[in-house]
């Protein structure tokens, strides 16, 4: 069998995992990382056809967003696998974790199954499917941790449920660290929060929104990391958005405990006053927070407080969205986003650019435990060359996902994916695209 | 009220008073003085909404707002239609859209809506190609109801200055939101007062004085205006009983006397008698303004009606 060889020239390499920063090249064989470094490829001939001149751009490791809720199965009209894995390609991202909130609901080894299978089979990047931790996502019986996990999840989640009773939530967190496995929760109190549809605050007030107060998250974010202590389970906050989670998780890590914590882009880049007038579209899961809030989201990523930026991809469709605000579905598209608005937080200053990519690639495949996120020999030649100050403006009919519903539609940012690899393979590419 | 009449609105819809200027405040409140007393005539009605569609759609149920409307619609000379929408909840949202779109294809020159959503209003006015007055939506605003209480209070008292009460619900209450607006745009000090279940997150940020106790805050108050209180926020939700309620929030002659003497007591009814409001205060004509506030209500509504026709073309539209 022949070997398939990929180089990568002129490139600015960054490995965020190593802290690696140098003008250099790579070499990809049979989709692995085979060599790499400063003195690689500095005379090589740029015409070959194996070669890829990077013209200076960074190469990272592709990004791994691990939050993404898809349609499949069951509402495929909203997003497949394959619809998200084209709007992730577009963002760099090579590895999309799927949240287990479909129908039916990801509880069972052969739906497990089934993800992996049809991801293989349609979606342009590695799709990683994170099971339910209780059964049909109800909240009072755990789900078979230890089948699901040979099955291939990657992580056991209600999805955005928070699972309310916390006898249930103890032992499924004592029954998961038997095997290792990690849990992600949502944080909401499902009662302070049933009904309401923004933060309660001076807004929420003019608009006339039934609201809830962000210690519903805070109030449940403490509770967790108490039942981690007692039982040691892996644990990881699937996304927060308000400064009093973020303390508490602070004290946590200090405190040595196994807690992580993860944001969406979209909490790092938007507030409450976004909502502007019932804008549906800015109707999220947990609801945008004060500008002071946001501003912390923006300092625990900056910090390492937080570990993980998501894009928390929601597709939803117009017969969800086009509702009078208290009666619209939650949920934003984000995976083509992520970067651009991730790297806001490079451009403003906030973070350096390994920093910031670290967030979407090392950080996560560590607490997931892959081999992926980083630039290594012998890893997965999972990449993305990004071009760091191209500026785009977010359109949403120019959007790869099946759903259209950005937050984010006429904002301009800098920073995009040029090229993405995963495999070695390459599954996007920004010059192919426009020409097309 | 004649063809070559003066624009009042910016907009070519009523959504909120948020919205509205001091200026186009005061301008609606002057014509309909006008209306006032063309109301008092004998010949009630004005030629001015002649061959114009007005359709009244309520998704829910109201009797005097309703009905205020249309009889506005129809002493302008208006075709007034009547849609009362009742859905479930589950198909709130579809109907809303669906029968827009229908709406919108009878070509109406002005629809009246009431819908239980914050912010229905405002999502059919960006849907739709005629004027939107917003006639309650949720909890967010009910720009007549403040107008018409504003109308009321001036035929008696200068409203700069002026301190006014709101009290009782304010949390889910739309009334309450347009007047703070409306009241603070024209000069007059609001408190609120009401159990702290019934008070929004943050409202001291709004530029008015909360209160929990009755006596403490209608202390030195001009005008009091009292809340409905759904009856299904009563048993236990927000507040544990009716009675208690009314022992400390309900209006009667002892509470009115912490007030200044000569206050003038309001409520948009319908009221709940014996829950937030004592019957001998609602009934009193020397105090009350309650059914002054509904003869209003049909002259504001006639003067938002003739300021929005103002911006409708005088032809036909070609869609």
């Amino acid at each position: 069998m022949s070997t398939r060889r990929t180089v990568f020239c002129n490139a600015r390499l960054i490995d965020p995992a190593g802290g690696l920063d140098v003008k250099g090249g790579l070499l990809v064989e049979n989709g692995k990382i085979a060599d790499l470094g400063p003195r690689l490829f500095g005379d090589v001939d740029r015409s070959d056809p194996e070669v890829i001149d990077c013209r200076g751009l960074v190469l990272a490791p592709g990004l791994i967003d691990m939050r993404v809720f898809t349609g499949e199965p069951g509402s495929e009209h909203r997003e497949t696998l394959e619809s998200a894995s084209r709007a992730a390609v577009v963002g760099g991202v090579s590895t999309i974790i799927v949240m287990p909130n479909t129908d039916p609901v990801i509880d069972e080894p052969s739906l497990v199954d089934f993800i992996r299978r049809r991801a293989e089979a349609t979606a342009k990047v590695r799709v990683l499917p994170m099971a339910a931790l209780t059964r049909h996502l109800a909240g009072e019986v755990m789900t078979e941790i230890g089948l699901l996990k040979e099955a291939g999840a990657v992580a056991f989640t209600d999805g955005d449920r928070t699972v309310a009773n916390t006898r249930v939530l103890r032992r499924a967190l004592a029954y998961a660290s038997t095997f290792g496995a990690l849990v992600v929760g949502h944080a909401e109190d499902p009662d302070l929060t049933a009904g309401s549809s923004v933060n309660e605050g001076e807004y929420a007030m003019r608009l006339g929104l039934p609201a809830a107060p962000a210690m519903a998250e805070t109030m449940i974010v403490e509770r967790d990391i108490r039942l981690v202590e007692l039982t040691g389970a892996r644990y990881h906050f699937g996304q927060i958005s308000c400064r009093a989670s973020l303390q508490a998780i602070a004290a946590a890590k200090a405190r040595g405990l196994p807690v992580t914590c993860g944001v969406s882009a979209h909490h790092l880049a938007l507030n409450e006053l976004d909502v502007g007038p019932y804008y549906t579209f800015m109707k999220v899961k947990p609801p945008l927070r004060s500008e002071a809030d946001r501003a912390a989201m923006v300092e625990g990523v900056a910090s390492g407080v937080i570990d993980v930026i998501v894009s928390s991809h929601d597709p939803q469709a117009a017969d969800t969205k086009r509702q009078p605000f208290a009666q619209a579905a939650f949920g934003a598209v984000g995976l083509e986003t992520l970067l651009p608005v991730a790297l806001a937080l490079y451009h403003d200053g906030h973070a350096g650019l390994a920093h910031v990519l670290k967030a979407m690639t090392a950080a996560p495949a560590k607490i997931l435990g892959l081999e992926s996120g980083v630039l290594a020999k012998g890893a997965p030649a999972d990449l993305v060359l990004i071009d760091p100050d191209a500026p785009i403006a977010v359109d949403h009919n120019k959007l790869h996902s099946r759903a259209r519903n950005t937050p984010f539609e006429g904002r301009k940012f800098q920073g995009r994916a040029a090229m993405t690899f995963v495999g070695g393979e390459c599954v996007f590419d920004c010059e192919a695209e426009g020409r097309a | 009220m004649s063809p070559a009449a003066q624009p009042i609105l910016q907009s070519s819809h009523l959504l909120g008073i948020e919205g509205l200027s001091v200026g186009e405040i005061t301008a609606l409140l002057d014509l309909a003085e006008e209306y006032v007393a063309l109301g008092r005539a004998k010949e009630k009605k004005s030629p001015l909404l002649k061959g114009r569609t007005v359709i009244n759609l309520f998704f829910e149920p109201s009797t005097r707002t309703q009905s205020s409307f249309e009889l506005a619609g129809k002493r302008l000379g208006a075709d007034v239609m009547n849609m009362s929408v009742r859905t479930s909840s589950v198909t709130k949202g579809e109907t809303l859209i669906d029968t827009a779109t229908t709406l919108n294809a009878m070509r109406p020159d002005i629809l009246i809506v009431r819908h239980q959503d914050s912010g229905a209003a405002a999502m059919l006015a960006r849907k739709l190609d005629c004027c939107v007055v917003n006639a309650g939506d949720g909890s967010h605003e009910h720009p007549t109801q403040a107008l018409l209480d504003a109308l009321t209070i001036r035929r008696r008292r200068r409203l700069e200055g002026l301190v006014v009460a709101i009290c009782g619900d304010v949390l889910h209450s739309r009334v309450a939101r347009s007047n703070i607006h409306l009241l603070g745009k024209m000069g007059a000090r609001v408190r609120l007062i009401g159990p702290k279940t019934l008070m929004p997150a943050d409202v001291g940020r709004y530029g008015v004085e909360v209160f929990t106790d009755m006596q403490e805050g209608l202390k030195g108050v001009d005008i009091v205006m009292m809340l409905r209180l759904q009856l299904e926020r009563m048993s236990g939700a927000f507040v544990p009983s009716t009675r208690e309620y009314f022992r400390y929030w309900g209006l009667d002659r002892k509470k009115l006397a912490f007030a200044k003497p000569g206050t003038l007591v309001m409520h948009p009814g319908p009221m709940n008698r014996g829950v937030e409001i004592d019957s001998r205060v609602a009934d009193d004509i020397e105090v009350s303004l309650i059914h002054e506030q509904v003869e209003m209500g049909v002259a504001i509504r006639m003067a938002v009606l003739d300021a929005l026709s103002r911006g409708l073309p005088a032809e036909g539209r070609n869609l």
